[in-house]
């Protein structure tokens, strides 16, 4: 066709991510087997919940939650996988509890071990990162959920590239995981810092790039993706290698 | 499925908006983000807007040239995929009409692929897009667009999912056959019917 228009970036799901439309059709039941506290602020916590017919995911992925009331009314919203793929037929997710948020809300305050919920997935190969190539990973408050799914996989499965993780809170006690962090990680403290700057990511951009240059990945509000992938773009990451999730 | 234990839910089925397809919530004010990539910063002189493939005319449209057409506004409900809705919005542009008409479809053209400046691809049957159901837009509310939301020009499909609805647009192609775009091809439903929650493929 002549004059066809060819798209300045190849923005696509990576060819090497398969991801299955099976599992994103159909609703699964998934009991509730563990809650725990995921920051001192107590206002983060993690569901653990087995999905006997879970056919796995890749660390960044999301799935599709469901709540029935007795009348058939439903609510359904999406929650980034925060478990890596090693652990079969269970999965995490961690939760940030909204205040009057219908579905955030009723697992915060109702649910507890043994509930059953429904859940479809996992959804999306496009925020996925199967640990083949070094990430740069930058997330801010539950922002970081997807993120740790890739963390967890890294370390879990000795994942031979490199991993970075920026991960921003307002202050310590609202900082999820905290204790799970290592050398690879760096805090940004807001309140007592100020915001992610372009200070905190010069170490990684520029000549000090691991060989091939980085996948980055950004989670987060859409403030902080805005502001996360403008300081990256800056500071000389490709635009096509800037993949983003906004939790809306 | 049976009930989920202690669930009853903010809005009652009884009192429910008849706006609101199945599995939405109303977003009320609150217009959610969600774009995978980067926010190009795009400017109205930098925007152009083609109309290519089977067509008798390829068309290349300016933001001056697009203005020109005849002003069209969409008022009325949007639906996203991740399950909020907005009533009552209004976007101001100029109907697809306008353009498919200057560009003049061929007779075996019935697929559309639309493709944005960052990349982002998404398909639509022609017959979607035709017929007063399709925009271009680069209004919202009495204000320009904004740049998240696909500023300078989206293209706006309100009767579908708003993953059809193209960001920073930068045009369309007509086809003989369906040929799935981004998201298509990550899973997601080819037509994206809210009414019908064509969301996932299978649905
Ligand atoms: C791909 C993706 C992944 C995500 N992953 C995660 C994750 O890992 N962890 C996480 O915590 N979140 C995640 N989210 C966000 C999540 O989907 C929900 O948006 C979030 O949990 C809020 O849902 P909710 O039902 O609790 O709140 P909602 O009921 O949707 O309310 C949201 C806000 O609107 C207000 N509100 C809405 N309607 C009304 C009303 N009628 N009356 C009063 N107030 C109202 C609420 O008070 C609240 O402030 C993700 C989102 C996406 C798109």
């Amino acid at each position: 066709m002549a004059g066809t228009f060819v798209p300045p970036t190849r923005f696509a799901v990576p060819g090497r991510i398969a991801v299955s439309n099976r599992a994103a059709s159909e609703w699964q039941r998934a009991t509730v087997v563990d809650v725990r506290r995921d920051n001192t602020a107590g206002t983060v916590s993690t569901f653990r919940l087995k999905v006997p017919g879970w056919q796995g995911h890749l660390p960044g992925q999301h799935l599709m939650l469901r709540l029935t009331a007795p009348d058939g009314y439903v609510a359904q919203r999406h929650y980034s996988i925060a478990s890596p793929p090693e652990e079969g037929g269970e999965i995490e997710l961690t939760l940030d509890h909204v205040p009057g948020g219908e579905v955030s809300g009723h697992l915060h305050t109702v649910a507890r071990v043994g509930d059953v919920v429904e859940v479809r997935g996992p959804l999306s190969g496009f925020f996925a990162w199967p640990g083949d190539r070094p990430a740069l990973l930058l997330g801010a408050g539950s922002g970081v959920v997807p993120l740790m799914s890739m963390l967890r996989h890294w370390r879990g499965a000795g994942c031979p590239v490199p991993l970075r993780l920026l991960v921003s809170a307002r202050t310590r006690e609202d900082l999820i995981y905290a204790d799970e962090y290592g050398d690879e990680t760096t805090v940004v403290l807001t309140r007592t810092q100020g915001r992610l700057s372009a200070e905190h990511l010069a170490p990684f951009l520029g000549p000090a790039q691991p060989e091939g240059g980085w996948e980055a990945y950004i989670c987060g509000s859409n403030g902080f993706a805005e502001h996360a992938s403008r300081l990256l773009v800056a500071g000389g990451q490709p635009v096509d290698r800037i993949r983003i999730e906004r939790f809306g | 499925m049976e009930p989920t234990r202690g669930f009853t839910g903010r809005a009652r089925a009884a009192d429910r908006d008849p706006r609101l397809p199945p599995g939405q919530y109303d977003a009320a004010d609150g217009w959610p983000v969600l774009s995978a990539e980067v926010t190009p910063s795009l400017t109205a002189a930098d925007w152009t807007f083609r109309v290519d493939g089977l067509v008798t005319t390829p068309h290349t449209w300016t933001w001056d040239e697009a203005h020109t057409l005849p002003a069209s506004e969409y008022r009325g409900d949007i639906h996203c995929v991740t399950s909020w809705s907005k009533f009552g919005v209004r976007f101001g542009g100029a109907s697809l009409d306008a353009f498919l008409a200057a560009a003049g479809p061929r007779p075996e053209a019935t697929h559309v692929v639309a493709y944005s400046h960052t990349g982002y691809t998404t398909n639509l049957p022609l017959s979607d897009v035709t017929g007063g159901k399709a925009w271009i837009v680069w209004e919202y509310g009495d204000g320009p667009l904004p740049p998240e939301h696909g500023g300078p020009a989206r293209l706006i499909v309100p009767h579908l999912y708003f993953w059809k609805s193209a960001k920073w647009i930068a045009g369309l192609r007509l086809l003989d056959h369906e040929e799935p775009g981004f998201w298509e091809q990550n899973g997601y439903h080819h037509r994206g019917n809210p009414w019908r929650e064509e969301r996932y493929s299978g649905d």
